[in-house]
């Protein structure tokens, strides 16, 4: 009816589709303090539980006394390793197929790893009673150095793994070797390199970091004996995952295990893995017979669930005399600390670090990674990046700019001369992975010509002037990154987590009068999903967005899926989207040829409804095919309209970019300012652009964080010596700088709406882009590489050791 | 251990405009009675260590964050957290329409910490510069927006109360 008097520029913006900045949905209760986060949920006759820490890094447990504990007012219980033994759970498996103690079994091998868990009828008398159990220890040296962990006379770290040769990843070559992982072509490569004209070999090390969502890691257990059920809200990003793990672990049914993400306040990697606290919680709440809280606190959060990085890659790159690439050496040395625990699929357990290749055409490549426990935290997560892609980008982004220093080259033109060639794609890189689609050049030019590349670099050259005739203490750094990601794990041929192929899920279930539910399963952390994932819908089936919810977070309700991390919700539950969605739109076209008295092919889509081709005036639209569908629906044809789909994806996306970070530092006080930081994007066909460069301004924010001073820092013998926000660093406003954001748009062949996924790229870009900018201001000064963070006082102690100081 | 029979301690505050009389330990937060005892969930915990800001609220007229204040200072306090925000009509304040229009959120953790904030602000400096607002909201982080929009949605906000409206769109 109203169809018929607006024009289709007027249709189309009123089902608010993919390509708007559609206002988001959660932000009318987040505004109003009506978010429904973890800390949020309270149950009738809740208990509050709390973990006793090692203060030691490494050290046998010779006694824990909870007596005393148990007559602190309010405490009920204290499970320590023997009660939890007694129902197997005194280790569990990490998501690296490693095991990891639930609680101390013996020894402990990082700082304030978990020892015992007090339960108690509040958070305070927890906390009274986590003060009043007695642990004695006995100290043990400690391994603190990823390069001296297999020395051989090394302490032995997990006894539990003495004697056994080969780990789930293969050989062991040490007592503290988890996996050797090896890619790409070791002959070819050496004789790239032993034939090279130009070499360049750097140790280029990421530190160790930390995601540090706002809200940490917590949950609720409740354990209904009556039914044999299991209830869990929890910060969960992979709900299904854990139901599925808790399952497999409690030997409880799954269909008896109910898995609830509510509203989850950042995750960044945080919230993938499963961490003690959960097991202690549900083990609490079967023991009691009530359900248990666990709230970890920020030092908690900081210095014991799932830190970041912590690799150190020795980068090889050669090259001809005129700057043409022929061939890439990485070995790595990655720090996991105590246990396993990273969330790669199982065939990785380097993630994709072979997307070390990054946006060039390298001939032929070789990778080693050799994993080692220390006395450190356990993790190993991808913090707002695909896995291990951020590590890559930053070995390749500075091996490129070490490359072009030492060949005297622009960085700029050595990138545009080694770029992959918009016709090789798809593109097959040496590491083998196949590239969807790319127009690497027409990015960086871009790139270059919006911030006047060519002035900055004379402006430059003119400072270094000055500074060299002493009229000046400042120096000017121009730092460019261009980035592939690799994301959207990941199609089941090669990608799974503890066998659960890693494909995702969606349910679109119309309403009569026209509205929709749709199911999903991925799990939003703050990425707006309930705002964009309509967008494709409405784009798809003509239903204004506005009339579609979504749910996430629920395992009663949503399809089983792996979740929300690695940017794989646009990639693959995005696909499942459409791909639902496009099984409604076939069953309503036949719908619709039933009640136009045509044939189905008669028919063409028309922004909201079907119309009769050559005669537009005759036309159902969507919502009167909807109600048709369960009121009148043609003969022989099942009444309703829903659809699921099941997307296994048939390759991974690559996002790419080109970022330019322009620095000025001050080298008596090693203060730096970021002048300007311009970020291009391309993740291919964009839903919301709104929420696109929401999400670019946030992982620029981040990556500047990493770059320039958050760090996870251990002394000597293993203590956290940054472990809360002090002093880890996170910025704020004050410090955090202006971005500028650009895009180019190259649409993903594969995928359904070619969309590639977007959250991350500034994580992995960003990184490199301050990194090369400081780098790339000291370099006239005879630097080669100044590793990461860049802090001010680092950057004071880089000017003191050239003898800038006097 | 003797701490634990300490007796509780009677306090009334006014909180969103209502009188509230309760029993408390002497060492309870605030942040913990207003979340627990008064189920106003809407302030946050982040950091415990008085740096994230996500548990603002406006005290006497102060920025207070709550998670390092024992509820019985707050004895005879006049308290506003973001569940009292909203206009008595029920429509959005400006800070909260701010926020939304210019995307000045992503998570939401940080948000009501930082609209109590931002609120105190513009009471003290109603047509702040950027560089004030940056400056103004230093004592809240958030770990998903980069602070952009957050801002702008502050600019926003300014604007409307000020009667002008703010013409930049969210980026």
């Amino acid at each position: 009816m109203t169809t018929a008097v607006l024009t289709r520029e007027q249709r189309e913006a009123k089902l608010e589709g993919m390509g708007c900045k559609r206002k988001r949905v959660e932000d009318i209760r987040f505004t109003q303090g009506k978010g429904n986060y973890v800390d949020d949920v309270k149950l009738p006759g809740m208990l509050f539980g709390d973990f006793v820490r090692s203060q030691y890094a490494h050290a046998r447990v010779k006694r824990i006394d909870s007596s005393k504990a148990l007559k602190v007012p309010g405490v009920l219980a204290v499970l320590t390793a023997e009660e939890l033994k007694g129902v197997n759970l005194a280790w569990m498996p990490t998501l690296a197929q490693d095991v990891q103690m639930v609680l101390a079994d013996g020894k402990v091998l990082f700082q304030n790893q978990e020892v015992a868990f007090v339960v108690a009828e509040d958070r305070y008398a927890a906390a009274d009673g986590v003060e009043a159990v007695e642990v004695e220890y006995e100290e043990l040296p400690v391994v603190i150095d990823p390069f001296k962990a297999m020395a051989p006379d090394a302490p032995v770290l997990r006894e539990d793994l003495v004697g056994k040769t080969s780990g789930a990843h293969g050989p062991r070559k040490h007592h503290n070797h988890i996996f050797e992982w090896t890619v790409g072509d070791k002959a070819g490569t050496d004789a790239a390199l032993a034939n090279a004209e130009v070499t360049i070999k750097e140790l280029i090390s990421y530190h160790r970091t930390h995601p540090s969502p706002l809200e940490t890691c917590q949950c609720v257990a409740s354990f209904d004996k009556i039914k044999g059920e299991l209830t869990v809200y929890g910060t969960f990003q992979a709900p299904h995952i854990i139901r599925t793990v808790a399952s497999l672990l409690s030997k409880i049914p799954e269909h008896k295990i109910h898995i609830i993400s509510p509203d989850i306040g950042g995750g960044f990697g945080n919230k993938v893995g499963a961490y003690p606290g959960y097991i202690c919680a549900i083990v609490a709440s079967i023991v009691t017979g009530r359900p248990v809280k666990w709230v970890e606190d920020r030092i908690e959060n900081l210095t014991t669930t799932s830190f970041a990085r912590d690799y150190h890659m020795t980068t090889e790159i050669a090259a001809t005399r005129e700057g043409k690439v022929t061939g890439l050496r990485v070995h790595v040395i990655a720090d996991h600390g105590g246990f396993d625990a990273c969330a790669d699929p199982s065939k990785f357990p380097a993630g994709f670090f072979n997307i070390v290749t990054g946006s060039y055409d390298f001939p032929v490549a070789h990778v080693v990674v050799d994993g080692v426990y220390t006395n450190k935290a356990p993790g190993g997560v991808a913090y707002r990046c695909s896995l291990r892609v951020t590590e890559a980008a930053y070995a390749i982004e500075r091996g490129m700019d070490i490359l072009a220093q030492k060949l005297g080259m622009d960085p700029a033109e050595l990138r545009l001369k080694n770029f992959v060639r918009s016709e090789q794609f798809p593109y097959q890189s040496a590491l083998g992975w196949e590239y969807d689609s790319g127009n690497y050049h027409t990015a960086m030019n871009k790139a270059l010509e919006s911030v006047g590349y060519r002035q900055l670099r004379a402006e430059q050259a003119a400072k270094r002037e000055a500074f060299k005739r002493g009229e000046t203490r400042e120096i000017m750094g121009i730092g460019l990154c261009f980035f592939t990601e690799i994301v959207g794990a990941g199609p089941s041929k090669n990608c799974d987590i503890l066998g659960l192929a890693m494909f995702d899920s969606c349910e679109i279930r119309l309403h009569p009068t026209g509205s929709a539910t749709a199911r999903m399963g991925s799990k939003s952390q703050g990425q707006g999903h309930e705002t964009t994932y309509p967008q494709i819908i409405a784009t798809e089936i003509g239903i204004p967005a506005d009339d579609i919810t979504v749910e996430e977070g629920n395992t009663d309700t949503a399809p089983y899926g792996i979740g929300t991390f690695g940017s794989r919700s646009t990639p693959v539950a995005g696909a499942a989207i459409a791909m639902a969605a496009r099984k409604i739109r076939n069953k309503a076209q036949m719908i619709a040829a039933y009640m136009l008295e045509v044939h189905e092919g008669d028919l063409e889509w028309d922004i909201d409804g079907f119309r009769v081709k050559g005669l537009p005036e005759k036309s159902k639209s969507m919502k009167e095919i909807v109600w048709a569908a369960y009121n009148s629906p043609p003969p022989g044809m099942e009444p309703g309209l829903e659809a699921v789909s099941y997307y296994d994806p048939p390759n991974m996306t690559y996002p790419f970019g080109a970022y330019i970070c322009v620095m000025d530092i001050d080298v008596d006080t090693g203060v730096y300012k970021v002048r300007r930081f311009y970020a291009l994007d391309d993740c291919g066909t964009r839903i919301n652009p709104m929420i696109i460069e929401g999400q670019v301004h946030g992982g620029l924010t981040e990556a500047f964080a990493i770059a320039m001073g958050q760090e996870i820092r251990y002394d000597a013998i293993g203590n956290v010596v940054n472990g809360s926000f002090m002093d880890f660093f996170i910025p704020t406003a004050v410090e955090t700088p202006h971005w500028e954001t650009d895009h180019t748009v190259t649409p993903s062949p594969h995928h359904p709406i070619g969309a590639k996924g977007v959250g991350e790229s500034p994580n992995v870009g960003g990184v490199p882009a301050f990194s090369n900018a400081v780098n790339d201001a000291f370099s006239f000064l005879g630097t080669r590489h100044i590793p990461m963070p860049h802090d001010h006082w680092r950057n004071w102690m880089v000017a003191h050791s050239l003898g800038l100081h006097g | 251990m003797g701490r634990n029979a300490v007796a509780k301690t009677q306090v009334r505050m006014t909180v969103n405009g209502k009188e509230v009389e309760s029993l408390v330990e002497p060492r309870t937060l605030l942040i913990h009675h207003l979340r627990e005892a008064l189920s106003l969930t809407g302030s946050h915990i982040g950091c415990d260590t008085t740096h994230c800001g996500a548990c603002t609220v406006d005290l006497d007229g102060k920025s207070v964050k709550s998670c390092t204040m024992f509820a019985v200072q707050a004895d005879g306090a006049h308290i506003t957290t973001i569940e009292g925000m909203a206009n008595p009509d029920g429509s959005l304040h400006a800070l909260q329409e701010g926020f939304r229009m210019m995307h000045g959120l992503q998570c939401g953790f940080c948000t009501p910490g930082m609209i109590m904030r931002a609120h105190r602000l513009l009471q003290e400096n109603p047509r702040p510069t950027e560089d004030e607002i940056r400056f103004g909201i230093a004592g809240n982080l958030c770990r998903c927006t980069g602070y952009q929009n957050i801002v702008k949605a502050i600019q926003y906000a300014a604007a409307k109360l000020r009667g002008e409206t703010f013409a930049e769109a969210a980026e």
